[in-house]
């Protein structure tokens, strides 16, 4: 579904990524992780389309195709999309409002109709059920005045409604107490399908005990150094990332 | 986003600018006496009027233009502009819609105010300004019966001469500032309502203003008169046509609401701003000034403005009574070369009165705005409020927001509170946006509605709509 290949990113020319190798299928879920600084949040943004990241070599592909051709707003209709690390505020827009938009925009680039409003506000309540967010929230402004575990529970809630080829999750529990942690784990996990891929970036193994893995990556300097499966980010945790650092250097 | 990109994505063309070819009976240019007595003549004005008038007019001869405001443009001549232009016959007036030139409907048309249609769908009653001229007005009957008085300022000045006289220049006094002193030598049109005693009107009032003959300034003089325990909601919009010179208007709106008397006066004005240089846009230079007169009275001015090449304006409440309210909530958008120096002032002269200002700007392209907003507490106003929020949102890196707050406190028991926030349109907004798969000019359009959306929620229901569309159709892009 995704494929990643000898991709390197630079940041007003700092090198952020120096040949990152990444394949991800259908059905599978990935966690990269890796030290601050390693260049984990820059790959989901450049998936994105994030301004600021100059592609100096490589290509992604999405589905076949070249996702460097495609707008930020293309990408996202073609079912690649991205949980924030920080969601941003937009005062003033309803919350409901933009996820009608949002789905909206994504029925229309798939040639369908704008969903009928009784579908749609079923679909939204089940959804905001599913996240344990009263439906007040859909009615204020989008992220505003929400605290950190609303910010990132309304994250999911979109996934649950746009329902996306393939979810990229920055940093999806950081902040969280460990009752929002399962909440946002139980609504990832409902996205797991065999025809949809799940992409996360963690600092910590903690979220992976709740949202378990098939393949972990460990990226250090702008690289996937070491692959492995779940068993993989049980021995980061243990163990701390220096092991891989000197291994990689050896 | 790359600024070229979102100069771009602002750039649009007039969508309102078309002429009408109407003959207009249109004095030669220039200022004197034996203007102004042409225009009090074909008025069929009294005596008096004219005296007021010649007043006025001498006053202003003393007077110079104001510089302090932020604004920059060429010295107007006041010689070269013609100061009477009425549709032909202006005497024969049509009494129903059949009789109206159904090339003026036509340009209602284009302005997608079909007048019967909007009439009849939505129970308000419009006093059409074309030209200088009222042409139209319908549901008289309606209002009449409620006993509202709702008419042009001209036939208000032969039919209810004792009313205007009353209250004509006692809250912008003739000589009040340059243009107001302009405008009350050579008005020439503009509407009249007064509210009786304990009377709500039945609907709300709406004149939609329309600049059309070339080089004709349009001086307009309204006056609204709410009489004790007395509510209207009046609602005011503009457009005109596309012109290469640059069009004067100097207009004075005057609102008096005595005790416990309700007035709300809405706007959205969408005149020329010019093109893409600035050249061929209105000048707006407007005097509104609301006067609570009465006790526990209340005035509120909510306005859109995307319109002008060159806006000057401060709607403002005098807030005699005691615990009088007055409401400034405005939305003011500026988009190519357009300047606007706006904003409000309260005088808070009795006790227990209290104000609210919720200005929002946005500027776009290479476009200039201030907010100029004055909160005066006077010695007597015991314990009077005051709270003001002005928020700035820039569009593009080429545009400017400024804001001149001031304060005269004269109460010691007066609360007075401002806040105020200058963004720029946020590329992590936008992204956020955009990564969902929202198109950019949509997420420019749902960020910037967001951002007005204390204001529109003061409008009428209808004209919220309009003014969301407004300032979508402002703020649309060429882009492909």
């Amino acid at each position: 579904m995704l494929e990643v290949k000898d991709l390197h990113v630079t940041v007003e020319d700092k090198a952020i990524l120096n040949g990152l190798n990444l394949t991800i299928n259908a059905g599978e879920v990935h966690a990269i992780m890796g030290p601050n600084g390693a260049g984990k949040s820059t790959l989901s943004a450049v998936i994105a389309g994030k301004d600021g990241y100059e592609v100096t070599q490589g290509t992604i592909l999405f589905e076949g195709q070249d996702i460097f051709e495609m707008e930020i707003e293309e990408r996202a209709r073609a079912g690649l999309l991205l949980g924030f690390q920080y969601p941003i505020e937009i005062p003033g827009v309803k919350n409901i409002y933009l996820l009608k938009a949002a789905l909206n925009a994504q029925r229309a680039a798939r040639g369908e109709g704008e969903i009928p409003a009784p579908e749609f506000m079923k679909l939204v309540r089940e959804k905001s059920a599913e996240m344990k967010m009263d439906p007040s929230f859909l009615q204020r402004a989008v992220n505003e005045g929400f605290s950190g575990g609303e910010k990132k529970r309304n994250e999911i809630l979109q996934m649950l409604v746009l329902q996306p080829k393939l979810a990229m999750l920055d940093e999806i529990d950081s902040g969280l107490d460990i009752d929002a942690m399962k909440v946002v784990a139980s609504g990832v996990n409902s996205l797991r399908s065999a025809d949809r891929a799940i992409l996360l970036v963690t600092h910590y193994q903690r979220l992976l005990n709740h949202i378990e893995p098939d393949r972990v990556h460990v990226l250090v300097d702008g690289r996937i150094v070491k692959s492995g499966d779940k068993e993989l980010a049980l021995e980061l945790e243990a163990r701390g990332y220096d092991w891989v650092l000197e291994e990689s250097a050896a | 986003m790359a600024s070229e990109e979102m100069e771009q994505l602002v750039r649009r063309e007039y969508k309102q600018g078309f002429v009408t070819d109407i003959e207009s009976d249109t004095v030669p240019p220039g200022l004197n006496e034996s203007t102004i007595a042409f225009i009090s003549q074909k008025k069929g004005e009294p005596q008096w009027m004219l005296e007021w008038r010649l007043e006025a007019y001498h006053q202003w001869l003393k007077m110079t233009p104001p510089s302090w405001a932020h604004l920059d443009y060429p010295p107007i001549d006041y010689q070269a502009i013609s100061y009477f232009s009425a549709p032909k016959k202006p005497e024969d007036r049509p009494q129903s819609l059949d009789e109206v030139d159904p090339k003026l409907l036509e340009t209602y048309e284009k302005l997608g105010i079909p007048l019967h249609e909007r009439a009849a769908l939505a129970g308000v009653a419009v006093d059409a300004v074309f030209d200088s001229v009222s042409v139209t007005t319908t549901f008289k009957e309606k209002l009449h019966e409620a006993g509202v008085i709702f008419c042009s300022i001209s036939e208000a000045i032969r039919e209810y001469p004792e009313l205007v006289r009353q209250y004509l220049g006692t809250v912008v006094p003739q000589a009040d500032n340059y243009f107001a002193a302009l405008n009350s030598a050579v008005f020439t049109d503009g509407s009249f309502v007064y509210v009786p005693e304990g009377v709500k009107c039945p609907m709300e009032l709406s004149t939609y203003f329309r600049i059309n003959a070339a080089n004709t300034g349009q001086f307009e003089r309204t006056l609204i008169v709410c009489d004790k325990q007395a509510q209207v909601s009046y609602l005011e919009g503009c457009t005109a046509p596309m012109r290469d010179e640059n069009q004067l208007h100097a207009a004075v709106v005057e609102l008096v609401a005595l005790d416990d008397a309700y007035i709300k006066y809405s706007t959205v004005q969408n005149w020329y701003p010019g093109d893409e240089d600035g050249k061929g846009g209105i000048y707006n230079f407007v005097t509104k000034r609301g006067d609570c007169r009465g006790d526990r009275s209340r005035i509120s001015w909510t306005q859109v403005e995307t319109g002008s090449a060159i806006t000057w304006k401060y709607p403002s409440c005098m807030l005699r009574g005691k615990e009088s309210i007055g409401e400034f909530y405005s939305v003011a958008v500026t988009n190519g070369r357009q300047q606007a120096d706006t904003g409000t002032k309260m005088i808070h002269i009795g006790e227990g009165t209290r104000s609210t200002i919720v200005a929002k700007g946005i500027a776009a392209g290479r476009s200039d705005q201030s907010y100029r907003g004055l909160v005066k507490i006077g010695p007597r106003a015991k314990g009077a409020r005051n709270y003001t929020q002005c928020d700035s949102l820039l569009i593009g890196d080429q545009c400017g927001a400024h804001t001149f707050p001031y304060q005269e406190i004269g109460n010691s028991t007066a609360t007075v509170e401002h806040e105020a926030t200058t963004s720029k349109i946020a590329d992590d907004q936008l992204f956020y946006c955009r990564a969902r798969g929202i198109d950019e000019e949509d997420a420019v359009s749902m960020i910037v509605n967001g951002f007005c959306k204390d204001v529109f929620q003061e409008l009428p229901m209808e004209f919220a709509v309009e003014a969301e569309a407004l300032l979508n159709v402002t703020l649309e892009g060429s882009v492909g």
